[in-house]
């Protein structure tokens, strides 16, 4: 992997990670994260239509009109998203019926939509596939993180197999799987991860 | 053609509008509309400029989907084009919106700036288009969802651009400032709309 190709992924990561850093496609990431099996659907779905939504937006940056080009990437954006909501009932239609309108959604989610406008109608296909992995993977890293959390927490399960020994030690704490323990979560994430990154980042300067 | 209310009484989309706004609110439990939430909710008069653009395209946006859902998607048997035909139907109405704006209000149109293209992607809009198919209504309760679900949006940004004014002169510790601060914000707000729920069932 070329220097320029790692400094891609360490933006994407940690540097400019899509949820914590910029604060784009937090609505999606709220919503799935109560299970870590509907989590991780999601973040494939989002992974896939990032990569290689950029990959086209960039193929096609030079023969796009600069001023329909929202609409022509919303276009991209949507046929991607079409090919994983199929996808996604096809492999298993029970995690469907729950996520499916948030994966839906994938199309508005602004992490692909901002990717799309600031990097891949600027450069090159293979930076901007790269691009798109990382951020795909960036945001992905932060919803995992939040549904180890909060899965174990309010079901007392994790992928859906029961903590050992639940019944000696653990409490459901409900409120983890309920719309406001995500936000606290993520608010959290944030404070901890922004606190750790911007320090590292003013000691050297 | 028109609404049709007489085959849905009044009480039903009193019902509809109460729980879309309030129990079922869009932005506090189903986490819809986030990120201009998260850019546009610093100042209260911002708030409410886009949160009643919003509720106007969600409301217009609900009914036309659920026409062109009803028929043409369904009699054409091509009900999985729907995320496709649903976004190009917002896009296109959000682009009148904005010329209407434009028009209206110069203040209006200068303090939302970059954000007026963002509706399109506010995933508010398009997830009331999507989850407005899931559930039985008519169109006169497409219309008054979409409705509701703008209006609790736009309750849910106005009170947290309110409470975001107070909080900015407050010390914050550095790491949670900005979106942190405001997502603690929001939690606290949505603890108090789920208590609401078991109240009204759609």
């Amino acid at each position: 992997m070329s220097a320029n190709a790692r400094d891609i992924f360490k933006a994407g990561l940690i540097g400019d990670n899509p949820i914590y850093r910029q604060v784009l496609g937090i609505c999606s990431a709220l919503a799935v994260t109560n299970l870590l099996a509907n989590t991780l659907f999601m973040c494939f779905g989002v992974v896939f239509t990032t990569a290689l939504s950029n990959l086209t937006v960039s193929l096609l940056r030079r023969h796009i009109p600069k001023r329909v080009r929202m609409i022509a990437q919303v276009l991209i954006i949507a046929s991607y998203v079409m090919i994983v909501d199929t996808l996604i009932r096809a492999l298993n239609p029970d995690i469907h019926r729950f996520i499916g309108p948030y994966v839906g959604l994938i199309i508005t989610n602004c992490i692909i939509m901002g990717r799309a406008e600031a990097f891949a109608g600027q450069n090159p296909p293979w930076p901007s596939l790269l691009d798109g992995l990382a951020c795909g993977l960036g945001y992905s890293l932060v919803l995992i993180v939040i549904a180890l959390v909060r899965e174990p927490m309010g079901f007392g399960t994790l992928l859906g197999y029961p903590l050992p020994a639940r019944e000696l030690w653990w409490h459901s704490w409900t409120i983890m799987v309920m719309p406001p323990g995500a936000f606290f979560m993520l608010a959290i994430v944030t404070w901890i991860a922004r606190s750790r990154f911007d320090a590292q980042k003013e000691t050297p300067a | 053609m028109t609404l049709d209310l007489h085959s849905a009484p009044f009480l039903s989309l009193l019902l509809v509008f109460v729980s879309a706004a309030f129990t079922d609110n869009i932005l506090l439990t189903r986490f819809l509309g986030l990120c201009p939430c998260m850019g546009v909710s610093k100042k209260v008069d911002a708030s409410v400029g886009l949160g009643l653009a919003v509720t106007f395209v969600t409301a217009c946006t609900a009914v036309l989907n659920y026409w062109v859902y009803r028929y043409l998607l369904i009699p054409l048997d091509i009900v999985y084009l729907r995320l496709i035909v649903f976004i190009v139907v917002i896009a296109a109405f959000v682009q009148f919106t904005e010329m209407a704006i434009e028009r209206v209000s110069e203040r209006l149109y200068q303090a939302l700036g970059i954000f007026l293209p963002l509706i399109t992607v506010n995933c508010a809009i398009l997830g009331t288009s999507l989850f407005m198919i899931t559930r039985p209504y008519n169109a006169a309760q497409a219309f008054v969802f979409g409705l509701g679900s703008g209006f609790g949006w736009l309750v849910a940004i106005t009170l947290i651009g309110g409470i975001r004014e107070k909080i900015d002169e407050k010390n914050v510790p550095p790491g949670l400032r900005g979106p942190g601060i405001t997502l603690i914000v929001i939690g606290i707000m949505s603890l108090a709309f789920v208590v609401f729920s078991g109240m009204v069932k759609i």
